[in-house]
């Protein structure tokens, strides 16, 4: 398969991101990340953002944000565990980065949000959250 | 409404970089069968589809004359993006299904994942396509929605 240089980066992008859609809860590993890319630590940052118009680490804050709008969604489990289940380390920075995105705290989120029954790769990618930053 | 006649879906075009790379992939990896390769000189007419299925996948090259050439650079950029739509399949052992494909290195975007309404994984196709495979549990529509909302 012939692709152009922006082609062959866009497709290496994309497996380093789909990485990132795998390990969400894991803290962001931009070595892994730019080596699965090939690309260096250093460019990989500047790259991503040229593809997808958004730095890693705000992908991956969306990315962890709508699985917890997801789990807040669809089941009753305790806040605090949904926090730490999608990759923040403090109760605390969970609940002003999900304020902060999608103007609800989660427990006003919770109250607002009845369970839905479509695909969960649908779910995922309608329902991330514009970062408004 | 009106009865329009329409009676099935019958072929999804998907936007693919290189026709013999779709093909390998979807024959070898999905085992998808061949429904028509024609020459037909202004483009390679390219159809694919589960065996005792009847709709198919055209393997459609992007490029051709209905898109200029910074039309089609743009779709090329979608899809090595994964920006564009995808492909759904159900499997009768989802398990087996997705220890096959990692065997063969295909690229998975997720691992196989229990949801109410059965089991499913993501995988990309060479191109950026992202196909999604489930096999479907015994519950009933009404009873996936239970599921969701007593969760």
């Amino acid at each position: 398969m012939e692709l152009s240089r922006r082609e062959d980066v866009n497709r290496r992008m994309l497996r380093a991101r789909d990485e990132m859609d795998r390990r969400y809860a894991e803290p962001l590993d931009i070595p892994t990340l730019a080596a699965i890319a090939h690309l260096s630590a250093s460019q990989f940052g500047r790259v991503f953002k040229q593809v997808y118009g958004e730095t890693p680490h705000r992908y991956l804050q969306r990315r962890r944000i709508e699985r917890a709008m997801t789990l807040l969604r669809q089941t009753d489990r305790p806040i605090t565990d949904i926090a730490w289940d999608t990759g923040f380390a403090s109760l605390g920075t969970f609940s002003s980065t999900f304020s902060r995105i999608v103007g609800h705290s989660p427990t006003e989120f919770r109250a607002r949000h009845a369970p839905v029954a479509v695909p969960s790769c649908f779910i995922a990618t309608w329902t991330r959250p514009r970062d408004p930053a | 409404m009106t009865n329009n006649h329409i009676t099935s879906l019958h072929i999804r075009a998907v936007p693919v970089l290189d026709q013999d790379e779709a093909l390998d992939f979807y024959t070898t990896h999905l085992g998808f069968e061949v429904r028509d390769d024609i020459d037909l000189g202004f483009m390679r007419w390219l159809t694919v589809g589960v065996p005792g299925q009847d709709t198919s996948i055209l393997l459609e090259l992007v490029g051709g004359p209905q898109h200029d050439e910074a039309t089609a650079a743009q779709v090329r950029e979608l899809v090595t993006k994964g920006a564009l739509g995808g492909v759904f399949l159900l499997s009768d052992d989802v398990h087996a299904t997705y220890a096959a494909l990692t065997a063969a290195g295909v690229e998975v975007t997720q691992e196989p994942v229990e949801q109410p309404y059965g089991t499913d994984f993501g995988i990309r196709d060479p191109f950026g396509n992202h196909v999604r495979i489930s096999q479907p549990n015994a519950a009933s529509p009404a009873e996936v929605k239970d599921a969701y909302e007593n969760a």
